[in-house]
């Protein structure tokens, strides 16, 4: 599953829901959250499960930002609307605890009973937006086995660190290498906070190259107008998949000719390096698969 | 579903619709006004028809303030009001 770019689209706006699937992104968040007003919630989910319904979504991964488990019972109220929909993720908001994803598990696994899909089907991707959410950050990285990745976000977490955020995000740095460290030792994925100033295309693009240098997957976008970028900086560039190639065939033809030690351009080629290139081969495989170039 | 109150959904954004329900006596009416109304008017009808027809909603007075909603959010904003109006006095 491809998770470069994730858009939030506001689930109560028509206007924006209906262009979901041409703007780019690997995935789209349809959010239940902070982008609606607590007596539009029941408006907002009849309307993302009628657009959902309708809308053919193809190639693009369905993320639904539920209400937090702390919301009296919006959150279900969110599952019992959203899940016959088979969305793909769940997105729940300021996890501080690995209960909290047991507990939205178990709930998901009866809904999916109920709507005949099969269990487990449906991920989860904890947001980790509070201090005690990055400080228990493993523990809910490996809460549960529908746990996709952990997304970091940033605006709630330093609201809670009570600091400022700034454009290059210092105030961040623990916390994303805190959740990428999580998110990897649990063997999932980690998905970066997005980059708010909308009109700051190269913050975008630093911000996007700052997260995919510490190890994240992906990051988060608030505007269509961020994907583009997003999803060049994810991308692997031309050439490291001709590298990755190479490094392939030089293994498989050491191996024809039984030598135990490979080299390419005068480097060792050792599992680091035959991990890497399959990472990025595996990648350069999805892209082709959605249909869109390698390196936009 | 019975119509107990008057109930509204949507707004007059682009792309929405506005949905305003209330109680009646007898009968269902329906006053539609789109900006689409003379490309869309049957559709838009039919959509509004199936939404009632699947909530058994038989008396109503409904006013429709379509600004070119795709068919899901009409039967979505259509959904929205009937179970608003619906519900009992809080």
């Amino acid at each position: 599953m491809l998770l470069r770019s994730l858009l939030f689209l506001p689930g109560n706006n028509p206007n924006m829901l209906a262009n979901g699937d041409i703007l780019g992104a690997d995935g789209i968040i349809f959010d239940l959250e902070d982008a609606v007003a607590p007596d539009e919630k029941d408006a907002a989910r009849i309307l993302v499960r009628s657009c959902l319904k309708q809308m053919k979504l193809i190639g693009v991964t369905t993320i639904i930002r539920i209400n937090s488990l702390d919301s009296y019972d919006y959150w279900k109220e969110d599952l019992d609307e959203l899940i016959p929909c088979r969305p793909d993720i769940i997105l729940i908001p300021k996890v501080n605890d690995p209960k909290e994803v047991i507990i939205a598990s178990e709930y998901i696994a009866e809904l999916e009973l109920i709507s005949g899909i099969e269990k487990g089907r449906i991920r989860i991707m904890p947001l980790i937006e509070t201090a005690l959410g990055v400080e228990n950050a493993f523990a809910i990285a490996s809460a549960d086995q529908r746990n996709i990745a952990l997304f970091l976000g940033a605006e709630d977490l330093t609201a809670d660190m009570r600091c400022q955020r700034t454009t290059e995000g210092t105030e961040i740095f623990y916390a994303r290498n805190r959740v990428v460290m999580a998110a990897r030792a649990a063997g999932i994925e980690a998905i970066d906070t997005p980059f708010t100033d909308i009109n700051d295309e190269n913050g975008n693009y630093q911000d996007a190259v700052t997260a995919k240098m510490i190890g994240f997957s992906g990051k988060a976008n608030i505007t269509p107008r961020h994907v583009k970028t997003v999803n060049q900086v994810f991308s692997p560039t031309a050439e490291e998949i001709e590298y990755a190639h190479e490094v392939l065939f030089a293994i498989e033809k050491a191996k024809e000719q039984g030598k135990g030690a490979v080299s390419l351009y005068g480097k060792m080629i050792d599992k680091p390096i035959v991990l890497r290139a399959e990472q990025v081969l595996a990648m350069e495989e999805a892209l082709i698969r959605k249909g869109s170039a390698c390196y936009e | 579903m019975e119509i107990k109150k008057k109930a509204v959904a949507g707004t007059m954004e682009s792309s929405d619709v506005f949905v305003d329900i209330a109680p009646s006596e007898e009968g269902l009416y329906i006053d539609i006004q789109s900006v689409v109304y003379n490309q869309f008017g049957e559709q838009i009808k039919k959509a509004v028809h199936e939404t009632f027809r699947q909530f058994q909603v038989e008396r109503a007075k409904v006013t429709l303030n379509d600004r070119g909603a795709l068919d899901c959010t009409i039967r979505a904003r259509v959904e929205t009001a009937i179970k608003r109006a619906g519900r009992e006095e809080e």
